[in-house]
């Protein structure tokens, strides 16, 4: 018997020839909605080793460490309530935990809303450019949502479709997919001017097809005006959610693209380093989610020309869904992520 | 959870030579180009990249700033000028730094 957890992160002791099933369950799962390649037998035996290996805590064999990046840990300390700042969070990122880059962010995680405080904000990017010796990258979502009413200044299309006011819906994603890729260039070129060396685009795509074409858009605008810029590009979920539905990008429609397509227009627009999402299922068990997740996460870097750091925070790459994350699960996607799934960097 | 994936599959940024890794895939280089790129630079194997023991002295020699930061060295700016010019890339935080100076 093997002690292992749910998708919501409840312990359980099943036998291995059920981690062996649903290891295979998930790989189709992945293989059949992505219409991609799944694993090798091989690889769903080292997936196994992988989730009944003894130990709390697993580790990669030496030589196959990759890179990490973050989504915003300067503002790590918010929500855990305690008071550091976010210079202290960085410096503290760098010199204990052993991170690879930095990252810097407003607590208000929206280039929409840093837009109010972009030179105050640029101004501590710039001492924290000077403090740290790894990379720092400035960090926020596109946020598409914000742009529509009562937040922002166009109709709500989350509205507009129940009504049946398609055309509507589509104009107002469009007209705010336009206030956004101004407000993520603006932001994106005060903090560079300030000293970042890269930029985030994180959760993009989280209000849909609008909100990845308007990262697309800003990403070429950006890359144009700055040619050496590092975009970092992690979605919202594992397909694009068709909110408009004839969006295009290069002549691709952007509604329901999966991540080894996701990432071939990310390349198109500049971004540097992307970041796919698959979503955990929680009434499911982690093996099942961890070979969904690796499957696509495979299919994504396979397809890839740049690299490619899946997303495995809360909920999201093979991660259980729950407030407090078990080291035995994190560490476990960690190894698979790396040595299964081949990414570059998480 | 960040701790974690550090220690599972992390480089283990000015530990080893994460951070200079990672400077390579900002280039758009995937993972084991980097390593080899920066290994080759630095005159060390691709495995020795992660060692923290190794790197720490290798780090040191270079001045381009470790996680122990003594008196005397290379550290934050400064040290990124010196990884700049050890990886042959003008670094933007440096250029934007050095506009203010000059």
């Amino acid at each position: 018997m093997v002690l292992t957890r749910f998708g919501d992160g409840e312990l359980i002791e099943v036998d291995g020839s059920k981690i062996k099933e649903d290891l295979q369950a998930g790989m189709e799962d992945a293989s059949d909605r992505g219409k991609i390649a799944p694993l090798r037998s091989e690889d769903l035996d080292r997936l196994y080793e992988i989730c009944t290996r003894p130990g709390k805590m697993v580790g990669v064999e030496k030589g196959n460490e990759i890179i990490m990046t973050g989504d915003s840990p300067s503002i790590g300390s918010v929500p855990r309530g305690f008071s550091v700042n976010r210079l202290q969070m960085l410096q503290t990122y760098e010199r204990v935990c052993g991170m690879d880059t930095a990252e810097s962010g407003f607590i208000d995680y929206s280039y929409k809303a840093v837009k109010t405080v972009a030179t105050e904000e640029r101004s501590w990017v710039e001492q924290a450019s000077h403090l740290l010796t790894i990379p720092l990258f400035y960090g926020a979502m596109p946020d598409l949502g914000r742009y529509s009413r009562p937040d922002g200044p166009v109709h709500n299309w989350a509205e507009l479709l129940p009504q049946g006011k398609i055309g509507e819906s589509r104009d107002a994603q469009e007209e705010a997919a336009e206030y956004c890729i101004k407000d993520l260039v603006y932001v994106a070129s005060e903090m560079y001017e300030g000293g970042a060396e890269g930029i985030d685009f994180d959760t993009t795509g989280a209000a849909g097809d609008a909100d990845f074409y308007a990262a697309l858009k800003a990403a070429e605008i950006l890359k144009e005006k700055y040619p050496d810029i590092c975009i970092e590009m992690g979605m919202a979920g594992e397909f694009v959610l068709g909110m408009h539905g004839r969006l295009t990008y290069d002549g691709v429609r952007l509604a329901g693209l999966y991540p080894h397509e996701q990432v071939k227009l990310a390349e198109k627009a500049g971004v540097t380093i992307f970041g796919p999402v698959i979503n955990n299922n929680s009434k499911k068990s982690f093996a099942f989610n961890l070979a969904r997740a690796v499957t696509y996460c495979r299919a994504c870097v396979e397809a890839a020309n740049i690299p490619v750091h899946p997303n495995v925070g809360l909920g999201v790459g093979g991660v259980t869904t729950v407030e407090v994350l078990p080291v035995d699960v994190v560490s476990r996607v960690s190894v698979a992520m790396a040595e299964v799934g081949k990414a570059d960097g998480l | 959870m960040i701790a974690t994936h550090t220690l599972a599959s992390g480089m283990g940024g000015l530990r080893t030579a994460g951070d200079l890794v990672a400077r390579m895939q900002m280039t758009g280089m995937r993972v084991g180009e980097a390593k080899k790129y920066v290994a080759g630079k630095l005159k060390v194997s691709t495995r020795d990249l992660a060692d923290e023991v190794i790197m720490n002295e290798v780090r040191d020699d270079l001045n381009i700033g470790r996680v122990v930061s003594h008196h005397g060295k290379a550290r934050g700016i400064q040290a990124k000028m010196n990884i700049g010019k050890l990886l042959n890339l003008e670094l933007n935080s440096v250029r934007r730094f050095m506009e203010k100076v000059n």
